[in-house]
């Protein structure tokens, strides 16, 4: 063990105890900011464990989020089923998802990757819609507890903290070596005795089961759930753009991106809500025009620069 | 130098077609333990490919690979790896991204005989010193020149301690010195009793190195036999002049 992932670490335990103490000293508009930018983070730092070393760029976010949205709330409205139980099964059923979904796509080339998840996503958003609207009859799916802002806040950061740290200790493993080889030379992996298909599907599995929790743990925000709600392509992208803005080569690159593109977002959200299309596809060709390695690769560039 | 054993690996009626191309035609042969197999031919032959098929980089169309009597062919690549067969590729593939250390730790990792942590960072390590790197330890991969990226990856194939390498013209592109450095490097592993299929065209490393030559035109095998057997026979000369 370096002295610096001992560094990495610690710093990352100081800014969650800070981060603790924001719903103390604010409310209303900026805590709900906060959840916001806190809910972003977890996502997009769920979704660089997966997309950071393997460069597969997946729009499944929307799909995962929406399980857990959805399943937490079909659970208590439908079934009576306590928020915590449906908090404990909705992500696995996300997980065998990325499972199927690993299996059936990960051994084909990143781009068809990217479309696939991103059908899949649609189809199960149309899928849920049909099936609600034909079989259910369209009442609305009710998320009711007592959680507050706060409270959300809380389990936010701390699914937060727990992908940090799963992804810190990736990053030490043999599966996170075997994804850096993955990263330089592929057929390489193979020959050296990689399962490469099984490294990159476990990834994505833990990435779904994340991703998902989050979906389950903001659901009492919204509190009436409907699928275009949870399963939203808009989500999927935003995650993508803050993931890439604050760079994916390093596991703390996206929470650099989120903050700063949450408040983006947010003005553009409350002073062009009819354009926010638009804008979400301007800020992905700028970021990829840009600053193709986000933020991380700005600091690590000016500090080759500042060190030759 | 160890004398040849058992036969470690065999291969019969393997053949590989690309669409319409035969590539590999119906090649039948056996690598005994401890014993330096070169596979020769000229340009186009099918070397590359036999060995590929012989990794797993991808399935043969017939024919089968055994090696200690189970079979090889149609497993994926990794786990021929795990398995104990390694390789190095005709055009060298280092991993940039990563310290030459790392290189050689990833060979080890996950291969045949594994090691990881402390340990396997300090087998690396002995096995970077062994060589010839040594002294570049600290270097970039990308900073390296040719033969010290041949030689990496010589490490990073040795590190799984396999019990059958291929060498796919690890010699090519090296000047004379450099040449007799390699030549001298592959004939330690050899005297260590390592078993090994060395695809070459540099005639005197064949001679100087290997036990016996299996010679391919066209995809199939010409001819088998010691290196002054196989390099004075006259189909095998007529092969590689009508080639030129
Ligand atoms: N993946 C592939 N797809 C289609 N054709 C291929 C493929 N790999 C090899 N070939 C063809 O198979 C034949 C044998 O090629 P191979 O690379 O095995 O020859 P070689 O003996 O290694 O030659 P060299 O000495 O030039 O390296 C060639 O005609 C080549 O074009
Ligand atoms: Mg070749």
């Amino acid at each position: 063990m370096t002295g610096s992932g001992w560094k990495e670490i610690g710093l990352a335990a100081g800014l969650v105890i800070l981060a603790a103490f924001v719903p103390l000293v604010t409310d209303g508009y900026w805590l709900s900011i906060a959840v916001t930018a806190m809910m972003y983070i977890a996502l997009a730092t769920a979704w660089t464990l997966f997309s950071g070393p393997t460069h597969y760029i997946s729009l499944a976010t929307g799909a995962f989020f929406g399980i857990g949205g959805y399943l937490v709330a079909t659970g208590m409205s439908d079934y009576d089923i306590s928020f915590w139980v449906m908090a404990a099964v909705a992500p696995f059923v996300a997980v065998v998802l990325a499972a199927i979904v690993g299996a059936a796509t990960l051994r084909l080339s990143g781009i068809y990757f990217v479309i696939f998840t991103l059908g899949l996503a649609e189809m199960i958003r149309g899928l849920v819609s049909w099936v609600q609207n034909n079989f259910l009859g369209s009442r609305g799916l009710y998320v009711l507890t007592d959680f507050t802002e706060a409270h959300i806040y809380w389990m936010l950061l701390i699914i937060a903290a727990v992908v940090y740290l799963i992804g810190w200790l990736i990053e030490r493993s043999r599966l996170g070596f075997a994804m850096k080889i993955i990263g330089n030379d592929e057929g390489v992996a193979k020959h050296l005795g990689i399962n490469t298909a099984a490294a990159k599907v476990a990834l994505f599995m833990i990435t779904g089961y994340f991703t998902a929790l989050v979906g389950v743990v903001i659901a009492p925000r919204y509190s009436y759930i409907e699928p275009n709600l949870v399963f939203s392509p808009e989500l999927s992208f935003l995650v993508v753009i803050m993931a890439l803005l604050g760079g994916t080569q390093r596991l703390w690159g996206p929470i650099v991106g989120v903050i700063p593109f949450t408040l983006i977002w947010e003005t553009i959200s409350v002073s062009f809500p009819n354009a926010t299309t638009f804008y979400l596809g301007l800020s992905f060709l700028l970021i990829v025009y840009f600053i193709p390695n986000g933020f991380v690769g700005l600091v690590e560039k000016l500090a080759r620069r500042r060190q030759g | 130098m160890t004398k040849p054993g058992r036969t470690l690996l065999k291969v019969q009626g393997l053949t590989k077609r690309f669409g319409g191309l035969v590539a590999v035609n119906n090649m039948t042969f056996d690598v005994h333990e401890h014993e330096v197999l070169g596979l020769i031919g000229p340009n186009g032959s099918g070397k590359t490919t036999t060995m590929n098929l012989i990794s797993g980089a991808f399935p043969p169309s017939d024919g089968s690979i055994t090696m200690n009597g189970q079979r090889l062919s149609g497993l994926a690549a990794h786990q021929i790896a795990r398995r104990g067969v390694s390789r190095t590729f005709q055009l060298v593939r280092v991993l940039p991204g990563l310290s030459l250390v790392d290189n050689v730790v990833a060979g080890a990792a996950f291969g045949y005989r594994k090691r990881w942590g402390a340990e396997a960072e300090q087998f690396a390590r002995g096995l970077l010193e062994r060589i010839g790197l040594g002294d570049h330890m600290h270097l970039p991969v990308g900073s390296l020149t040719y033969i010290d990226q041949k030689r990496l990856e010589l490490a990073r194939a040795l590190a799984g301690e396999p019990e059958v390498l291929l060498l796919d013209e690890w010699l090519a592109g090296l000047n004379p010195t450099e040449l007799q450095e390699g030549i001298d490097l592959i004939a330690e592993l050899r005297r260590e009793g390592r078993t090994i299929i060395l695809v070459e065209h540099v005639m005197d490393a064949i001679r100087s190195l290997c036990d016996r030559c299996v010679v391919m035109n066209s995809g199939a095998k010409i001819a088998e036999g010691t290196p002054r057997d196989v390099l004075s026979d006259p189909e095998v000369i007529r092969a590689y002049l009508g080639d030129e």
